[in-house]
């Protein structure tokens, strides 16, 4: 008994050690981000300051640039997940449920394309895209978005598929149902979360891409978040309170989708890490 | 599969050989969306790059665009910053993959056994893996600032460091900066999938082995390891790549800085093409990484064949 409690409170110690860890730089943030300005410099490594005000929040959202990059990240990463959930939906549906000829070639490019560096295209990319009037445009960083989360988005709704039985659809093809009303009535409200899940891995991904991004946008009007945020930090490096409020923002929708896929992150990485 | 079917439905406008030749091509129908993409955004890109390395081109300069040959490489193998980055790549991918791997693992274990609140603990200790990479970065370079981050007094208090100066603007421990912040933003990866290896490893083995009287420590050698063996080595390994290929929290962080004492080699391709605007050279650097990286993928796959072979 004795050595079953002396366990036990180690096992608390060590959970509460890695949650102070995780959770201790974005109580940071959100701190600073509430200290007024009169106060940072006096209380800045104080725990809590003496006095907090929303003042860099309201400045943040009604003063800067900040709504228009948070608008801009939303749209590109919402089309980006919505295009891949489409297409890896479709890949993925092909390689679950058929076999075909150059199927190990296509899986094969698949996992080329997920293990070279993709600072690789940061050059050529720049220059392809520029002649087609896709550079300083959200539908370029769409583009970019899907070809790079299509592959690994392939793998796991192929998993998603390869877990319903097959002979679900077959019976309901032998009652008549075509194979697109099999897949519209049977597969696909099975695989309804999984197809969630994978667009939340993807909307996750596209919001934080900072790289080709910066390669690829110039111009305020076309800013993504982080595109915004890094040239606000280089532009106005004192003003640390309106720079993490703006930090707070881009943490929210990141933290909302975080929520809803928590459930799948087990299952849905193990896929995505031992296939891609 | 299961197509045979369909030939109770009479079609009288599509010819028999019409409709099988339909069926062949159904599933290239689905997949070339995804090969498209990857072929024209990825690949294409890719080989354009690669000849990039052979020939001189520089973004605000029109004239350029002439093929010099090796002349990049030549010019690498005398970049005194090149040699400095090869040596951090190494350093801050061994350094990172092994501290988030350790802790991972340990985490993995904690949150494998059942105990009140442990879904909520999950989702606080696994919320840093969802925080936006840039803002991992900027974060964290705000903790190691001493004006508004509290880590610079601390480690100055415990007589870890000297002085309570940012050492992210000390050439000599700038890497550090990026790869506590990578193996915060890491751990939660490495957990979740040793969790998802633990929890398909039977219980009843674990019963077993509790009834032929082996301790916590025996099992966890004899049973967790062994069977825990090929998924983790796999994720390591593929996880290597891909912390030797990621520059955003160097970028963010230190931009390779102070005097390139925090540069690695994906950074170095970042820092040449943005800031010096130079694609040849940059093409030239990520093309002796993409080297590098397919000898290590070489390496892997024969290592993977012959564990497939031990554990099947």
């Amino acid at each position: 008994m004795m050595r079953s409690a002396l366990y036990w409170a180690s096992h608390y110690l060590l959970l509460a050690l890695y949650v102070l860890f995780a959770l201790f730089p974005l109580f940071w943030l959100v701190k600073v981000a509430l200290t007024p300005n009169e106060l940072l410099y006096s209380e800045g490594i104080r725990l809590w300051p003496s006095r907090i005000s929303a003042e860099h929040f309201r400045f943040v959202l009604a003063h800067s640039d900040f709504p228009l990059y948070f608008r801009n990240s939303l749209i590109v990463s919402s089309a980006t997940a919505v295009i891949v959930a489409l297409v890896s939906g479709a890949c993925g549906y092909g390689l679950s449920r058929f076999v075909f000829r150059g199927k190990s070639l296509l899986v094969a490019l698949l996992l080329i394309t997920q293990m070279f560096p993709l600072v690789m295209l940061v050059a050529p990319m720049f220059r392809l895209l520029a002649p087609l009037g896709l550079t300083n445009s959200l539908t370029g960083l769409v583009i970019v978005y899907t070809a790079f989360n299509a592959p690994f988005a392939t793998f796991l709704m192929q998993s998603f598929f390869d877990g319903i039985p097959r002979e679900l659809e077959e019976a309901a093809m032998i009652d008549g149902a075509t194979r697109f009303g099999a897949f519209l009535h049977i597969l696909l409200p099975l695989t309804l979360p999984g197809i969630a899940a994978t667009g939340g891995f993807v909307f996750t991904a596209a919001w934080s891409e900072l790289l080709f991004a910066l390669m690829l946008i110039s111009s305020a009007q076309a800013s993504t978040f982080p595109v915004g945020l890094l040239s606000f930090v280089s532009k106005f490096s004192v003003d640390f309170g309106q720079m993490m409020a703006a930090g707070v923002l881009a943490l929210i929708p990141a933290c909302l989708f975080f929520l809803f896929i928590q459930r799948y992150l087990v299952r849905g990485l193990t896929a995505g890490a031992v296939k891609g | 599969m299961g197509a045979d079917h369909d030939e109770g439905e009479a079609e009288p406008e599509v010819s028999a050989t019409g409709r099988r030749l339909l069926r062949l091509a159904e599933p290239y129908f689905y997949s070339a969306p995804v090969l498209l993409l990857i072929v024209g955004v990825m690949l294409i890109p890719l080989s354009v790059g690669l000849s990039y390395a052979f020939r001189d081109i520089q973004l605000l300069d029109p004239f350029s665009g002439g093929f010099v040959g090796l002349d990049h490489f030549r010019e690498l193998a005398a970049d005194a910053s090149f040699s400095a980055a090869l040596r951090h790549t190494l350093v801050w991918t061994i350094v990172t993959v092994a501290l988030q791997f350790i802790l991972g693992l340990v985490l993995a274990l904690l949150l494998n056994r059942e105990f009140p609140g442990r879904r909520l603990t999950q989702a606080l200790v696994f919320l840093p893996w969802a925080v936006p990479t840039f803002l991992v970065g900027l974060d964290w370079a705000w903790l190691f600032n001493p004006v508004v981050g509290p880590l610079p007094s601390w480690l100055f208090a415990l007589h870890v460091t000297r002085d309570a100066n940012n050492l992210l603007s000390d050439p000599a421990t700038a890497l550090i900066g990026p790869i506590v912040a990578a193996v915060w933003w890491g751990i939660p990866f490495f957990a979740i999938t040793a969790l998802a290896a633990l929890q398909s490893i039977p219980r009843d083995l674990y019963e077993a082995a509790a009834i032929d009287g082996a301790g916590v420590f025996k099992q966890f050698r004899s049973i967790t390891l062994p069977l825990l063996a090929p998924t983790i080595i796999i994720t390591i390994l593929l996880r290597t790549v891909w912390v030797a290929n990621f520059a955003d929290l160097i970028v963010v962080m230190t931009n390779g800085g102070p005097a390139d004492s925090s540069q690695t080699v994906a950074s170095y391709v970042f820092t040449a093409a943005f800031r010096r605007l130079d694609f040849g050279y940059a093409s030239a650097i990520a093309a002796v990484l993409l080297l590098l990286l397919f000898a290590y993928g070489l390496a892997i796959l024969s290592l993977r064949r012959r564990l497939l072979h031990r554990y099947s």
